[in-house]
């Protein structure tokens, strides 16, 4: 037990963070510690934890993209497109249609940081203004409202009212994001594909030496983060029953914060499943707690920052910094030395 | 084992890269389970040689090439490691965020059944590697927690783990103390024990006598000789490696009459150094001798102003100064050459005239920009002043070999003028041949009045260089000696004792 909890702080870290902005929270108000809300909250953050896992693969191999979200809304686009097309289609067709385009995407940035040697976070920032100025230029803007009615649907697999009347739901886009979290965690922990992508994340010369395929690295990274935001974009579209251009801008930062906050390193070679979900989640409580509570919508983001700050500042603290030089000298001596 | 031949046999290895012949015909042959040395200056064909064994070079038509009694006629990297020849390099590939298991049992996990690893296989791997090292090691904990002698031992487990017969080890004490060295040297000797060959190359030429049975030497891509190592002196081994002969003489003269410069008062730091007295005058130098970790490093920070002492005083020509940075200690004309060039002395990527001239922009400054012709002067007569080898000064100084960086960093200092020069590990990484240079550029600065302070954990290098040596231990000042007094072996065996 000891060593789970040392392998993992960041981890526990943020659990007990969450543990205690819940125990605030139901004491701020009393509709937030029922089982319905924290239904609530999965559903909500389904779409970002999907992202998040996607997200983090790239990050382990040492790459960052800033361009899944906009990659997301030009699947949901292309995607919509083409079921009309198709006559309408099913959520078969829904699914391989959006995992491919989204595939396709994540090669591109691949493509761009392996083959051109352009580093990933300027190849990224430069197609996330490509796929979002292509994806306005050629809706204009304009939002589909008219979804076929299979995805338009809400899809519940379990659904049960409460003693006060609220809805248990356990929804589409959540199962989906159990089963985006189960494949990442089990590729990334049980494959040797995943291990080489954690080695060339760590040590891309030690990678090197091990005869390890680089090019197939960022393929695989970019590849899955592709697959992930092609999912994710075909969840919104289902969640919002819309699809609007702008919907997915700017949801990289939130979910670039919230799986570093999980514990992956910006460097490479670190971070885990439970982390991302667990950095998500911490900021959608916070936000959902907030609602609750009645405070100004506007300042949201203020809080949200505050907190994201908080909980990284607890996971990655070194409290020996904070003492006095005169008592942490022979400290840090010894481990200087030892 | 098959004693009757050795276990690898090279011969008439020529190796050739865009005109210049980098392997001139060399032989090398390395019997199973011995301690083999392979020595040589940068340069000299070393790392040329280890990757013609290990697959990565072909050696031109007409070598010859035996693993184990048999020809080999292409070697590849895979064929290599199938064989059992492993590399641990210098840097030592290996991953932070990973375990030690993770780490030690790499290969099994890239080469997992059906791409899936088998976790259970690779810890009893692990264990089974480090057990034959006889090391005790928790293979769970994360491997950026280690220090550096533990990710050698890890290292070295993992090429056992890939069965080797072979290791070559790159340097393998270059960032360690004497203790951590002692450590791997005997870990060296399990794995000579149970039937490895282990083929150390370095530049520390007193580990290399302590453990190797045989030591081949290179010079200019041609083989010197194959030697035994019992009775080899390190002036003998030196000549070898060099071609050169240097008569190490001892230089101390006194300067009694010199006016002090320096005055260094009961200096404690609480946890890095206590109770330090000494006076350094006009032209002297003064060595500072003691294992890593005796608080040389600290107690030169602090004569720099980058550390608060916490009690003592240092009287600068009489006066009692308080610096509350480096820029007071600088502007007050001490200079500091760091421990480190690599990563602290030297920015790598600049160019050489902007790293020599970084200390002393303020003196090229031309209405408070950077006057291009005072700057080019500037370095123009340091480099020609230290003679150091450049092709032009706005190459990046990572094109220079190390002895030729270490003159600029030392001319960056000179070029402030300072009146007292610390010189903190001055020769690491710098041969044996550029060492000598180095130390003929700290006698003429001597001899034009600067006081300078060389510190070392090599006690040769400050006996015959300096006029006194001081030996610091926990923190301490233990003895003062004159090098002209007391014989070489005598300091050896007080600092290494």
């Amino acid at each position: 037990m000891r060593r789970l909890v040392s392998g993992h702080t960041t981890e526990f870290t943020l659990l007990a963070v969450m543990v205690l902005l819940c125990i605030g929270l139901s004491f701020g108000t009393d509709r937030f510690f029922t089982i319905s809300n924290a239904f609530d909250v999965l559903n909500v953050s389904a779409v970002n934890i999907i992202f998040a896992v996607g997200l983090l693969v790239v990050l382990i191999s040492g790459g960052i993209d800033i361009s899944f979200a906009v990659a997301a809304s030009v699947v949901q686009y292309v995607a919509v497109l083409a079921l009309a097309a198709l006559g309408g289609g099913n959520w078969a067709e829904g699914f391989i249609i959006a995992g491919v385009v989204g595939i396709g995407l994540g090669l591109i940035n691949a493509f761009l940081v392996y083959r051109l040697q352009i580093i990933s976070i300027v190849a990224t920032i430069s197609t996330f203004n490509i796929f979002f100025g292509l994806l306005m230029f050629f809706t204009k803007g304009v939002s589909i409202y008219n979804l076929p009615d299979w995805l338009s649907n809400r899809v519940v697999f379990y659904e049960h009212e409460m003693a006060d009347g609220s809805w248990v739901e356990l929804t589409l886009p959540v199962v989906v994001m159990v089963l985006c979290c189960i494949a990442t965690s089990f590729m990334i922990s049980r494959t040797t594909t995943g291990r080489k992508l954690y080695a060339f994340g760590d040590n891309p010369e030690g990678a090197r030496r091990f005869g390890i395929n680089i090019g197939a690295m960022h393929y695989i990274s970019f590849g899955w983060m592709g697959l992930m935001a092609g999912i994710a974009g075909l969840m919104q579209a289902h969640y919002a029953q819309e699809v609007v251009p702008n919907a997915l801008y700017g949801r990289e930062l939130d979910v670039l914060a919230a799986t570093v906050l999980g514990g992956a390193r910006l460097g490479g070679g670190k971070g885990s499943v439970l982390g991302c979900v667990l950095g998500v989640l911490l900021v959608s409580i916070t936000q959902n707690g907030l609602n609750l509570m009645g405070v100004s919508p506007f300042a949201f983001k203020m809080i949200v920052g505050a907190i994201i700050l908080a909980a990284i500042t607890l996971s990655s603290a070194r409290f020996d910094k904070l003492l006095p030089d005169a008592l942490k000298s022979s400290a840090r001596k010894g481990s200087q030395r030892s | 084992m098959s004693g009757a031949h050795p276990l690898l046999s090279l011969k008439d290895i020529k190796v050739t890269f865009g005109g210049v012949r980098a392997l001139k015909g060399v032989s090398f042959e390395v019997n199973p389970g011995e301690v083999h040395c392979l020595a040589g200056e940068n340069g000299c064909g070393k790392s040329t040689l280890i990757k013609v064994i290990t697959g990565v070079y072909k050696p031109e038509e007409g070598a010859e090439f035996l693993f184990d009694g048999k020809p080999i006629a292409a070697m590849t990297p895979t064929l290599a490691q199938s064989l059992g020849i492993q590399v641990i390099w210098q840097d030592l590939a290996l991953f932070g965020e990973m375990s030690v298991a993770e780490n030690i049992g790499f290969q099994l996990a890239v080469n997992g059944k059906y791409g899936l690893i088998d976790k259970r296989a690779i810890d009893a791997a692990a264990e089974k590697a480090l057990a034959r090292l006889g090391v005790n090691l928790d293979i769970h904990q994360p491997l950026k927690d280690l220090p550096i002698a533990q990710r050698q031992i890890v290292a070295i487990a993992r090429a056992l783990v890939g069965e080797a017969r072979l290791v070559f080890m790159d340097e393998p004490t270059a960032s360690l103390t004497q203790s951590e060295t002692d450590y791997l040297i005997e870990i060296v000797r399990n794995l000579s024990a149970s039937g490895v060959a282990v083929v150390f190359v370095s530049h520390r030429l007193a580990e290399v006598l302590e453990i190797s049975d045989r030591m081949t030497v290179l010079r200019d891509g041609s083989l010197v000789g194959v030697y035994p190592v019992e009775g080899m002196t390190q002036s003998r081994v030196t000549e070898l490696m060099t071609g050169r002969n240097f008569d190490n003489a001892v230089i101390a003269t006194d300067h009694d009459d010199a006016p002090v410069v320096l005055s260094v008062r009961n200096l404690t730091r609480h946890g890095e150094f206590s109770d330090v007295s000494f006076d350094l005058k006009r032209g002297e130098t003064l060595g500072i001798t003691g294992l890593l970790g005796a608080g040389r490093t600290e107690l030169a920070l602090t004569l720099f102003g980058m550390r608060a002492a916490h009690s003592g005083e240092i009287l600068l020509e009489g006066k009692a100064v308080s610096f509350g940075s480096n820029r007071d200690a600088i502007r007050a004309g001490i200079a500091y050459l760091s421990e480190d060039r690599l990563s602290l002395g030297l920015n790598q990527p600049q160019s050489i005239a902007d790293n020599l001239v970084m200390a002393s922009l303020d003196r090229i400054l031309s209405g408070g920009l950077i006057s291009p012709s005072r700057k080019a002067k500037v370095v123009s007569r340091w480099i020609s002043e230290l003679g150091v080898k450049i092709g032009t000064p706005d190459d990046p100084i990572r094109t220079l070999s190390g002895g030729n960086q270490q003159r600029v960093a030392i001319a960056k200092w000179l070029a402030i003028s300072p009146k007292i020069l610390i010189l903190d590990a001055p020769t690491v990484g710098v041969d044996v041949g550029a060492r000598a240079g180095i130390f003929e550029i700290v006698r003429k600065l001597a001899a034009e009045g600067l006081s300078i302070i060389v510190i070392s954990d090599e006690a040769p290098e400050v006996y015959f260089n300096t006029d006194r040596v001081i030996h610091m231990a926990e923190g301490r000042f233990q003895a003062v000696y004159d090098p002209r007094q007391i014989s070489l072996t005598e300091l050896e065996s007080a600092v290494y004792a």
